[in-house]
């Protein structure tokens, strides 16, 4: 799959003076692109969960889906570009919960403003994702390893500490320090549009997946991203930085996951230490849906935004279709199979027409 | 099958040696330090097990018992530490039937070597069928069908929403169908509680796409504050019940945003069964009559909420 990504990656800022773009039909170009099967299986599926669900049809539970796709999204986007780069990142779903006990436990135990949790948390997230870039930069294991020992240890250090510092596995409400106020409104506020109420996450979704479209379409980096999941060993050979890019890679879905610890902390004002263990393969689901390929060098930022809303639309749709509850994780199987195949057979389609 | 035949050939080596054991406490002083396994199928990171080793290691402090506790949420595993705590000789045994399949016929066995075993927490149905003296827990029936007849009063001829957060936990089931038999307008939601976002979306989509909905019921304290949100988002009027307590939970019923509490006092359960344990090694009691011992339903409303608050921030209730 790297052929074609040579063609379909824009032309790099450092050659400036006109490089040779390679002109194909437009129908081409666009059939072209990662996400147009994850599109086209969304505009199925909102069609399909349109005409049986009523209630599916208004702005309210447009705005519910928004929501529950931005919850997946934002981490989504961070694990699907690692994709494109060609690593897997397995501790995800618990890094979440590490930034926002880190968070809520730091502001509430010393006293602090809220905003110093979060910032904290910040740099102990990022700490943590730069160590998984680190440790499979030197140790050259597969990184499904070393981010599943990631996820052990995590997943314990959740637990213990959380243990250890409240006595209990949950955090004590933070809702009465200084600062929570402003930080709610940031990360968990409610957004009035006149005819529906967005979360604030929703809208930091969208700035994030245009920033990360931005940069692996736009500049130097994205290039980089792109060959070093195409190929690592040429990327190399043509003056890649290879490490940087992985680590960097890693702490893009360690901040993003700090984003959504954050949202989670500010919007429930507690956390239990449990939570979040799973999550990290639906948004690596959401990634593959949304285009991802799991080898590597080949994606979208917006692919995997589809993916998290065809993941939303799902989840929210079989609610709103009042389909009974025990089949619930059966319908989303099936959904997301269908996802895959749409998303498969549009690819090998536009492959053929090229 | 060979680490089964080795397990069962290690219960059968003990069966022997352990019984002249258990005659021989009885015949010493009562100051013995006695070792009491507590084994549950807790999952980790649940706050209500919090209460129910606080209550365990509370009950263990003032008897002065050798409390060891260990869990695991898988069947099979849980009754392999059921198994490690034969083998490592303790005086009794507290263990949580979650998994009556897999883990009673490990403490059948315990209770053949003449370990007394207690049951508590899940188990109330078959507890005695594999040799448990006795069992302190709620009976999830009778606490759902006093939740679906409060909501009779609370809101006559209206329509619950119960919401369960494991699927296919069978005590989970028991409680909606309780609240079903009782308040016969009720559907179940099924929510991922793992991902709380997800629970409140959840429940935010089930409130638009059924306005007629009076009243949601949720089995457990992280699960009412994320249909609180959903409520307010959906602009909902219905009114939220739950089960279980923590201190965000017990500070909502003091503001009237949860209407009551159905608790099943977990920390009572963990105090009791170490407690029995250790008068029916000290001094050969049981308690129950043969029947299981209660912890609920008690209910938390508004009119006695005032001194719980302070023991939910504790961690006691």
């Amino acid at each position: 799959m790297s052929t074609p990504v040579a063609t379909q990656s824009p032309p790099t800022p450092s050659s400036p003076d006109g490089p040779v773009r390679v002109e194909r039909s437009l129908g081409a170009r666009v059939l072209g692109r990662p996400e147009i099967g994850a599109f086209a299986a969304a505009v199925v599926i909102f069609v399909f969960f349109f005409v049986i669900a009523p209630p599916f049809r208004t702005p309210e539970a447009l705005s519910t889906i928004l929501y529950s796709a931005s919850t997946i999204g934002i981490v989504a986007l961070g694990v699907a570009l690692l994709m494109i780069g060609g690593e897997f990142d397995l501790s995800s779903g618990v890094a979440v919960t590490t930034s926002a006990l880190a968070s809520a436990m730091l502001s509430y135990q010393l006293s602090l403003n809220v905003w110093v949790g979060v910032i904290v948390s910040l740099v102990i997230s990022l700490a943590i994702g730069a160590l998984n870039g680190w440790l499979l930069v030197k140790t050259k294991l597969p990184s499904f390893l070393i981010t599943l020992s990631t996820f052990f240890v995590l997943q314990g250090v959740n637990l213990g500490v959380t243990k250890l510092v409240t006595g209990t596995v949950a955090t004590t409400n933070i809702n009465q320090l200084d600062g929570f106020a402003s930080a709610r409104t940031i990360f968990a506020g409610d957004i009035p549009l006149g005819f529906m109420t967005l979360k604030a996450s929703v809208i930091w979704w969208l700035v994030f997946v245009a920033v990360a479209t931005w940069i692996l379409l736009r500049t130097r980096t994205g290039n980089w991203i792109f060959a070093v999941g195409g190929n690592q060993d040429s990327a190399r050979a043509v003056g890649v930085p290879v490490a940087k890019v992985k680590i960097g890679l890693f702490m893009g879905v360690a901040f993003m996951a700090w984003f959504l610890g954050q949202h989670l902390l500010m919007n429930f004002s507690t956390v239990q230490a449990g939570l979040g263990v799973g999550n990290e393969l639906i948004y690596i689901v959401a990634a593959v849906v949304g285009g991802a390929l799991l080898t590597g060098g080949f994606g979208s930022a917006i692919g995997a935004a589809i993916g998290a809303f065809i993941f939303g639309m799902t989840t929210q749709g079989i609610v709103y279709a009042g389909w009974d509850p025990n089949w619930f994780k059966t319908f989303l199987g099936v959904m997301l199979l269908l996802a895959v195949l749409v998303n498969l057979y549009i690819k090998n389609s536009a492959s053929k027409r090229k | 099958m060979l680490a089964v035949a080795a397990a069962a050939a290690v219960a059968l080596t003990f069966t022997a040696c352990s019984s002249q054991g258990g005659a021989q406490n009885q015949g010493q002083a009562t100051s013995q330090r006695f070792t009491i396994a507590m084994i549950t199928h807790e999952a980790p990171g649940d706050s209500f097990w919090d209460k129910i080793r606080a209550g365990a290691q509370q009950a263990a402090t003032e008897l002065n018992v050798d409390l060891k506790y260990s869990n695991n949420n898988d069947g099979g595993q849980q009754a392999t530490l059921v198994q490690n705590a034969i083998d490592s000789k303790v005086n009794g045994i507290a263990v949580t039937l979650s998994y009556p399949d897999q883990v009673g016929p490990v403490a059948l066995k315990a209770a053949q070597a003449g370990i007394p075993v207690v049951g508590f927490n899940q188990g109330i149905d078959n507890y005695t069928k594999y040799g448990l003296k006795m069992y302190f827990g709620s009976d999830e029936t009778l606490a759902g069908q006093s939740a679906g007849q409060r909501l009779t009063q609370l809101n006559p001829g209206g329509k619950a929403l119960c919401v369960i957060q494991e699927q296919g936990s069978v005590a989970l089931e028991t409680r909606c169908a309780g609240v079903k038999q009782a308040y016969a307008n009720t559907e179940n939601l099924q929510v991922n509680g793992t991902d709380l976002p997800s629970v409140q979306q959840t429940i935010q989509a089930k409130l638009q796409q059924d306005p007629t909905i009076t009243d949601v019921v949720t089995l457990g304290a992280p699960v009412a504050l994320a249909a609180m949100q959903a409520k307010q988002a959906a602009a909902s009027q219905a009114k939220i019940v739950t089960f279980d307590l923590n201190a965000d939970v017990a500070k909502a019923i003091q503001s009237d945003q949860i209407a009551f509490s159905v608790d099943q006092q977990p920390y009572v359960q963990g105090y009791m069964a170490v407690q029995a344990l250790w008068l029916n090694l000290s001094n050969g009691n049981d308690l129950g009559g043969g029947k299981p011992v209660l912890t609920g339903p008690s209910f938390v409303d508004a009119s006695n909420i005032g001194p719980i608050t302070q023991y939910a921030e504790k961690n006691t209730r």
